[in-house]
């Protein structure tokens, strides 16, 4: 059979969606980044919101989505993408407005930020993307890094006496009232991935119902820094991240 | 008739952000300018103009406050001192490169450090030389009255978004205390969404429509050719502004051998200084330098062929003078009198010193 005998539309049962550009990403082979970035386009398209939607992008290998979801962007300084998310928010009220963070801006250097938006209960999505590395500065240890955890800042493995332990913080984020919605997901295979889109799409919902923060982490690889192949990467994922930062929602009101 | 109130400085700030139309105000608390949100806070724009107000967590979200609300092509400011402006100065740095206009007051206290809550003008050097990393510049205003504190937030922002760069009003822990009559200008309302979305939705984050793609806002370009080619355009927009901006105040300058220059609370002084000596029959005059950056130096070179000295009057170690001195070029001796970290001299202290440096 010629291959164009079957690219025909009434033979489509799945098609890329229109909110993604056709830029190639410049994510490694394996990287969740970019499944997260189909689901987020997907969401917005399914919801209708293309023209609704601000997105505030990270410092890290993120900071290029925008090259990638077709929205209006901003670029936000190291740590700081809740607090551009919440004055967009309130001088948009009617926008949706998400902070798309991995894990040393959310987690380390923006701290702060992330506790005080959603302590005052900002309406607005916050994606957190948990690799517990650092992946644009090559591979150093980030707050939520496993103990025994190799990392270019931790050669012989993270030791709670020298680094300190490694930071729960969506634990800690559903513990504050402003949040209504903090879950942790996956997208590793066909039914994790279904169900990370579930939760974006709530937490979206969430943000035009006025409800609080919605917050959703993505324990994620980073198969450059792990240094190892894909599918290796997510077996390790599964038997090492999952058992520290177990999956399923946390909260949900 | 105008209506006319006795304020402080800091009160006036808060009362000309409503008024001239502001849609947000992020800050955080910080002595001397804590008034400009606690009046903010009493009057409740929210319900009147619709505009936010916002305690942040710190000086760092705020700034970054500001760069979320300037990215929506919105009019936002803050206010702090001192301190509070240092931890601003990386958002000021990533919004002067993502070329993004808002309004910073800076209540300038005495430091290095925490200092003191004295009045001081040591952030001279931080406000227009920079103060974050990188090749930028900010538009920095000096108001010397209360009137100029309430008049240069409509003059800031008009500023800021003729070319979309940040713009500070720097004045001190004096002008932001101290009380005078202020004549409430007639208030400008906000612009609308659909007004914003006209005027600034070629480059503003207001939501995709679908005529164009999305639009980005950055200070990042990693290839260093294309990075060269930003910071190239910004300095022609900093040459556009010396240009166009400079403002200032001449004092008895016309028929002047000397001249004083100052800014802002050291300029009122000298006001005084300048009528000693002409008391004396020493023609004195006063250059207040109003833009700061820009700063007026076409203004001194076109005096140099009449003047015999030059004395820069500063609240600090001696920061200004260096700009004074840059514009003489040698031309002309400049000397430098100042008192430093919340203490403040007087007129006659001023006249002391240059009567010293000038053997009068």
């Amino acid at each position: 059979m010629d291959i164009n005998e079957i690219i025909k539309p009434e033979n489509l049962v799945y098609g890329k969606s229109k909110v993604l550009t056709d830029t190639v990403m410049h994510y490694c082979p394996g990287c969740s980044h970019g499944v997260v970035h189909k689901l987020l386009a997907e969401v917005i398209e399914e919801m209708d919101i293309q023209d609704k939607t601000i997105g505030i992008s990270p410092v890290g290998c993120a900071v290029f989505a925008y090259k990638y979801i077709n929205i209006d962007w901003q670029q936000a300084a190291h740590g700081r993408a809740p607090a551009l998310a919440t004055a967009t928010k309130r001088l948009y009220p009617d926008k949706y407005v998400f902070a798309y963070q991995g894990d040393g801006d959310l987690a380390s250097i923006g701290t702060a930020e992330i506790i005080h938006a959603c302590n005052r209960g900002e309406n607005i999505v916050v994606i957190f993307i948990n690799n517990a590395i650092y992946g644009m500065t090559g591979g150093q240890m980030a707050p939520t890094t496993l103990l025994g955890m190799k990392t270019a800042t931790t050669p012989y493995g993270r030791k709670a006496e020298l680094n300190g332990y490694p930071l729960k913080i969506t634990e800690l984020i559903a513990q504050l009232e402003g949040t209504c919605y903090v879950t942790r997901q996956s997208v590793q295979n066909p039914g994790s991935v279904r169900k990370a889109k579930k939760a974006l799409r709530k937490a979206f919902e969430n943000s035009a119902q006025k409800k609080g923060t919605s917050f959703v982490e993505i324990v994620a690889t980073c198969n450059s820094n792990w240094k190892m192949p894909p599918i290796k990467a997510n077996k390790w994922m599964e038997e090492n991240m999952f058992p520290f930062y177990p999956l399923g929602d946390i909260k949900d009101r | 008739m105008a209506e006319k109130l006795l304020k402080k400085g800091n009160e006036a700030i808060a009362l000309a952000a409503i008024r001239y139309g502001a849609d947000g105000y992020f800050g955080y608390p910080i002595t001397p300018q804590s008034e400009v949100m606690e009046t903010l806070m009493e009057e409740m724009p929210w319900e009147t103009t619709g505009m936010v107000v916002l305690q942040a967590e710190s000086e760092t979200s705020s700034i970054n406050m500001l760069y979320g609300g300037a990215c929506c092509g919105k009019k936002v400011m803050t206010s702090s001192s001192s301190p509070g402006i240092s931890l601003m100065c990386e958002g000021l740095s990533y919004m002067a490169g993502a070329e993004l206009p808002c309004l910073v007051v800076n209540v300038i206290r005495g430091g290095p450090g925490l200092g003191t809550i004295q009045p001081s003008q040591g952030d001279y050097f931080q406000a227009v030389k920079g103060g974050g990393h990188g090749d930028y510049k900010i538009i920095v205003l000096a108001p010397a009255s209360v009137q100029e504190m309430y008049d240069f937030v409509g003059l800031g922002f008009d500023l800021a978004f003729k070319y979309r760069i940040p713009t500070m009003i720097l004045s001190d822990g004096a002008i932001g205390q101290m009380m005078e009559k202020v004549e409430l200008r007639p208030p400008v309302k906000r612009l609308t969404d659909q007004e914003i979305n006209q005027k600034y939705g070629h480059w503003a984050t207001v939501g995709k429509p679908a005529t164009r793609n999305g639009n980005f806002i950055s200070s990042l370009s990693l290839a260093a050719s294309e990075m060269e080619a930003i910071n190239l355009r910004l300095q022609k927009k900093y040459r556009t502004i010396e240009e166009n901006e400079i403002r200032f105040e001449k004092l008895m300058c016309d028929d002047a051998d000397y001249i004083l220059v100052a800014f802002g609370s050291s300029s009122r002084i000298c006001e005084s200084t300048v009528e000693i000596a002409r008391e004396k029959g020493i023609r004195l005059g006063l250059l207040r330098p109003i833009t700061l950056f820009p700063f007026p130096t076409p203004v001194i070179q076109e005096m140099l062929p009449q003047l015999k000295g030059i004395m820069s009057v500063e609240l600090n170690s001696g920061q200004m003078v260096e700009d004074v001195k840059l514009a003489a070029n040698g031309a002309v001796p400049v000397e430098f009198y100042g008192r430093m970290g919340g203490s403040i001299f007087s007129p006659e202290e001023v006249f002391k010193a240059f009567a010293e440096k000038f053997n009068l």
